[in-house]
Formats: C-alpha cells, structure tokens, sequence
C-alpha cells in the first residue's frame, strides 16, 4: 500500500491545508491555464493523490535567477506547495549535501527512479572548446545533461537560458552557448522561458505534468496556457495604443497618465507571456505597470533584438550608417561610371570615319 | 528558423542590406542620369528654361480632367502612401533611427483610413489597366511587378496592425520583409521614379523652355 507521506494529500495534512483551500488553489491555477472548472476539480482530485514526484535539477551557466524567482515568495504560498511536495533529489543551491555526497544524491535519484523522474533545467549550456567553459564535479554541462536526460521521463527547461540559449548565447557568444533543446532530441521538452518565468507559471506547468501529463505546446515548445497570448494581447496600456496615445518620455504627461510605452521601447507585441495577467508579486504588477516596457524577456534572443529603449519599428544594426556608406560607395561608382560612358563616347567620336560619296561608289 | 529569428533578421541584416540597396542604387542612378548632360543645342538659346522647369514639375504633378477616374485613384494611392510612410508613429521611429530627424506622427485613425484608401486606390488602378485595352497593350510584366511590389507592404502592414492573418510576430516580419523587397526594387526598376520624377520633369520643361516652347 502506498505511504500517504508519499502522496500530496499527506502533505496537505502536515500543512493543516483544507480541502476547500486546496480546491481553490486548483481552481485559480487553472482559471489562469483556461481549464474549465470541472478540468480544475479533476486536477485537484488527481494531485492529492500523486506520487511524490522525483525531481532533478541541473544548473548550467546561470545567474540562480529562475531558483530565486520560484523560492522568493513572501510567504509560503500554495503555488509554492508544489514545488515544497516534489521531491528535489539534486539542485546546487538547494540541497545541504555538497561535493562527493551532492553528486551521489544525482546517481542514486537516477537509478532507483530511472525512466520516471522529472529533469528540470536551468541555464544554457557551453559547447564551444569541448564545454570547458562550465564544469560541476569535473564533468562538463554537455555530458551531465545527456546522461541524466537519457533516463528522464520528460525535460522542463526553465528560464530563457535553458530554452532560447539566454544572456550568455548574446553575440558574441564566446562559450557557444545552446539551449536544451539544441542538444536533446528524443525526448519531450516545455519551455518555460522568461528572465526569469513567472512562479505560478512553473508551479502551473508541474502541476499540469503530474495530473495531466505534459501541456498543450506552441512552436517553440512553449505551454499555450501561459504563452498562448502576447503581453500586448493583453496589456491594460492597449487601448492607449490602438488610439495611439503614447509616452514620449518615463516622465512626460503621457507617462503619467499611464498610456502606451511602444515609443520607448516596449516589446509588448511580440512577447508571449503571463505577465499581463498573472503578474508578479501575488499578483502585484508587472513591468508595464510600473511605467517600464517590455524588455522581451521570454522570446529568443531579446538581448540581440535592438536596443531595449528603442522602439520595436527601429532596426537593430544602425542602418544610418549603412545608408551614408551606400550613399557615398553608390556616389562614387556612378561618377566612375559617368566617367566611363563620357571615354566610350570620346573614343567613338575619334574613331569615327564620315562615310563619303566616293566611299558609296558615286562621282563627287 | 522561428517567427522571431525571421524578425529579428528583418529588422537587422535585412533591413541593414535593403538600405545600403537602395541608396547605392540610387546614388549611382542619379549621378549617371546627371553625368549625361544635355545634348548641344544647335539653335539659339532663347531662355534659361529654369522658369519653364519649375513649371513643368508643378504642371504634371496637377491632376487633369482627362482619364479623371484613374487619376484620382493614382492620387489617392499616391497621397495615401506617402502618409502612411511618414506618418504612421511606428515608421517615424525608424526614420529619426536612420535620419536623426523627428517630425512626429499622427493618430492611427487617420493612418488607417489613408491605407484603406491606398489599398483602394491601388486595386483600382490594377483593374483599370487591366481591363483598358490601351493600358493593357501598353503594361508588361514590370509594370505588374511594380505595382506588385508597392502592394504589399500596404496589405501586409495593414494586416499586421489589425492583427489579421498570421500571428503578429510573422506578420510583422512578413510586412518588413516586403519593404525590403519595394527598397531593393526602387533603383532597379520604374519605381525609381520616387527620385527622378522631379528631375525628369525638370528636364523636359526646361528643355521646352530654352526652345521657346511654354510649359
Ligand atoms: S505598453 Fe507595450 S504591451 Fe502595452 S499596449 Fe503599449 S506596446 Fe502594447
């Protein structure tokens, strides 16, 4: 019989969290994945009766961004109860075991739930010079993400480093920074991208994983629940801009009155993310709310993207410059060429023979 | 390739290349037709032709009550075009990017009723030198491809802005991409006329003009 330690439902005993409490929890996580209530209540019911899930962690070149993004609630949270109930086998920052013991930890969570166990990864992974650029326990990034992804039931990148390649992918790349799904191939993959993801977001998508299996994706492997919608789909500055009212500066009228900050770089529209409607902080706010754009932060390569205050119609590599030399190289071949026709045209008056009447046979 | 690697390379390597296109071929084109001169009058010279130029600029840029039907639609397209280039806020962005200078922009409304307008305009003028036999004798392929080339970043920004078609991120790149395509077309086809139209006109009416013929 199973161990009701081992379920979540046990946890939620130790906690002293209700039923009711838990429902509610179930219900707002998946009014904000648009599960119908009903999906909701089968969440719950599936949840309390889950296997403690093993988990394993590995973090590459990272800033421990997305470990604070998911740790750092206020209060323990019930999006936190998730993360609290899984059963963190490996993770640097986390666990008290270091060294030797730390690695052990690794080996035994792989082979005593081989096949089963969950790999969640944070950060890119070098792969230029052999992938000396990021070693743990003197094994490279690059061989410790084949070997425990070779066993793992399914792989959840977390973070625009794991999914996209991150900050340290940014021209010009000097460790040849890839993202996960660069290098494994066979086996399913969520993105969860964002600088870092938005916690609900990820408590979201590991609840959806232990209940339903693996979330509905878009193209870029992305759950559709979260990052279905662009910011701008969805952003409270909208009809700002689609009157065309917008801030010319973080402190003029416009800015204060709250409307639309495309003119100052906001990267809205082409942006997939919660952060509209979920939010930060419980539910706080979010960039755009507190008078900043969009940087972008979930979408591949926003650090290459142009300027972050820039707006989204500019180019990305100064074409200004390249128009001068255009001007000045197109200046410079029409004048040689101007120079050209003007030699053909004198040679050909000097080679010109007038044909005469004696030449056509006739008397002069 | 994903739809923001296609943006991104629009907005940066293609847009970069389209530039140094344009005005490359633009430059070379306009130092040319200048180098050429006029050729030697052999009559006396009555006028200088400079009034006669300015004139002729003015005179055929008025519309004329002959043909009015597909003369409006070619101002209509004409106007709206440019309003749409340089003044929709989004585009006047990219010109203080590359030109350093601002103008502002004005209120989507007006920009959306000026591209529907042009898009009508244009249509407009397909069919009618479609179905004018004379029109239809006279255009070839170039002319098509033309008109082609000028349509599509009319549709595709207004399907953009109105979030129509493709998702946004395509769209948008999908739009760009074909104002590269009409940049790089612009010196290397009829179109070049968006320079040369002043300096064409100009040479015929002073040329009129220093024959005595009034423009
Ligand atoms: S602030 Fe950004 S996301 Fe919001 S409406 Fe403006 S451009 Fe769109």
């Amino acid at each position: 019989m199973t161990n009701k330690n081992n379920l979540l439902a046990g946890e939620l005993e130790r906690l002293g969290i209700s039923r009711r409490t838990f429902l509610k929890f179930c219900t707002s996580i998946g009014s904000v994945m648009a599960l119908s209530p009903a999906q909701a209540a089968v969440m719950a019911e599936k949840l309390v009766t889950v296997k403690r899930q093993s988990v394993i962690w590995l973090s590459f070149q990272e800033c421990t961004g997305c470990t604070e993004s998911i740790t750092r609630s206020h209060k323990p949270s019930l999006e936190s109860l998730i993360f609290d109930f899984v059963s963190l086998d490996y993770h640097h920052t986390l666990q008290a075991a270091s060294g030797h013991a730390a690695e052990q930890a690794r080996e035994q969570a792989m082979h005593d739930n081989q096949g089963k166990y969950i790999l969640i990864v944070d950060g890119s992974i070098p792969i230029k010079d052999d992938g000396v650029y990021s070693t743990i326990a003197g094994m490279t990034n690059l061989d410790m993400l084949q070997q425990v992804a070779k066993d793992a039931a399914a792989i959840v990148a977390v973070g625009s480093c794991a999914t996209f390649g991150g900050l340290p992918k940014a021209s010009p790349n000097p460790t040849g920074a890839v993202s996960v799904s660069d290098i494994v191939h066979d086996k399913p993959i969520i993105n969860i991208p964002g600088c870092p993801p938005i916690p609900v977001v990820m408590t979201g998508v590991l609840a959806h994983v232990l209940t339903f299996g693996i979330p509905e994706l878009d193209s870029m492997g992305r759950p559709k629940a979260f990052y279905g919608d662009s910011i701008h789909d969805r952003c409270y500055r909208r009809p700002y801009y689609d009157r065309g009212q917008f801030a010319k500066s973080f402190d003029d009228e416009g800015a204060r009155k709250g409307w639309c900050l495309y003119e100052l770089g906001c990267k809205g529209p082409i942006t997939h993310n919660a952060c509209a409607t979920v939010k930060w902080n419980n539910g706080t706010s979010f960039p755009i709310q507190s008078g900043h754009g969009c940087l972008g932060c979930s979408e591949p390569d926003f650090w290459d993207a142009g300027g972050f205050y820039k707006a989204l119609s500019t180019g990305t590599n100064s074409p200004g410059q390249w128009a001068t030399a255009a001007l000045a190289a197109g200046a410079a071949a029409g004048l040689a060429s101007a120079y050209l026709n003007k030699s053909s045209k004198a040679d050909a008056e000097k080679d010109h023979q007038p044909v005469t009447l004696e030449d056509m046979g006739g008397k002069s | 390739m994903n739809e923001i690697e296609l943006l991104n390379w629009a907005r940066g390597p293609g847009l970069a290349y389209a530039t140094a296109i344009m005005f490359f071929g633009l430059s070379i084109r306009v130092i040319e037709i200048l180098s050429l001169g006029r050729p030697e009058e052999l009559a006396e010279v009555r006028d200088s032709g400079v009034r006669d130029g300015w004139l002729m600029i003015l005179k055929r840029s008025l519309p004329e009550v002959r043909h009015w039907k597909y003369i409006t639609a070619s101002y209509i397209f004409h106007i709206g075009l440019l309003v749409v280039i340089f003044f929709f806020i989004p585009h006047t962005h990219l010109f203080r990017d590359v030109f350093g200078i601002f103008w502002g922009g004005w209120p989507n409304y007006i920009i959306d009723f000026f591209t529907v307008l042009s898009i009508a305009g244009m249509l407009y003028t397909l069919v009618a030198r479609f179905y004018d036999p004379a029109r239809r004798i006279l255009s070839k392929m170039s002319d098509y491809l033309a008109w082609l080339v000028t349509f599509l970043p009319l549709v595709t920004g207004y399907m953009a802005f109105h979030r129509l078609g493709l998702d946004y991120t395509t769209m948008l790149a999908v739009h760009i991409l074909s104002v590269e395509l009409l940049m790089i077309a612009i010196p290397i086809s009829k179109l070049t006329h968006v320079v040369t139209f002043t300096m064409a006109r100009w040479y015929t009416g002073s040329n009129q003009g220093r024959r005595g013929v009034r423009s």
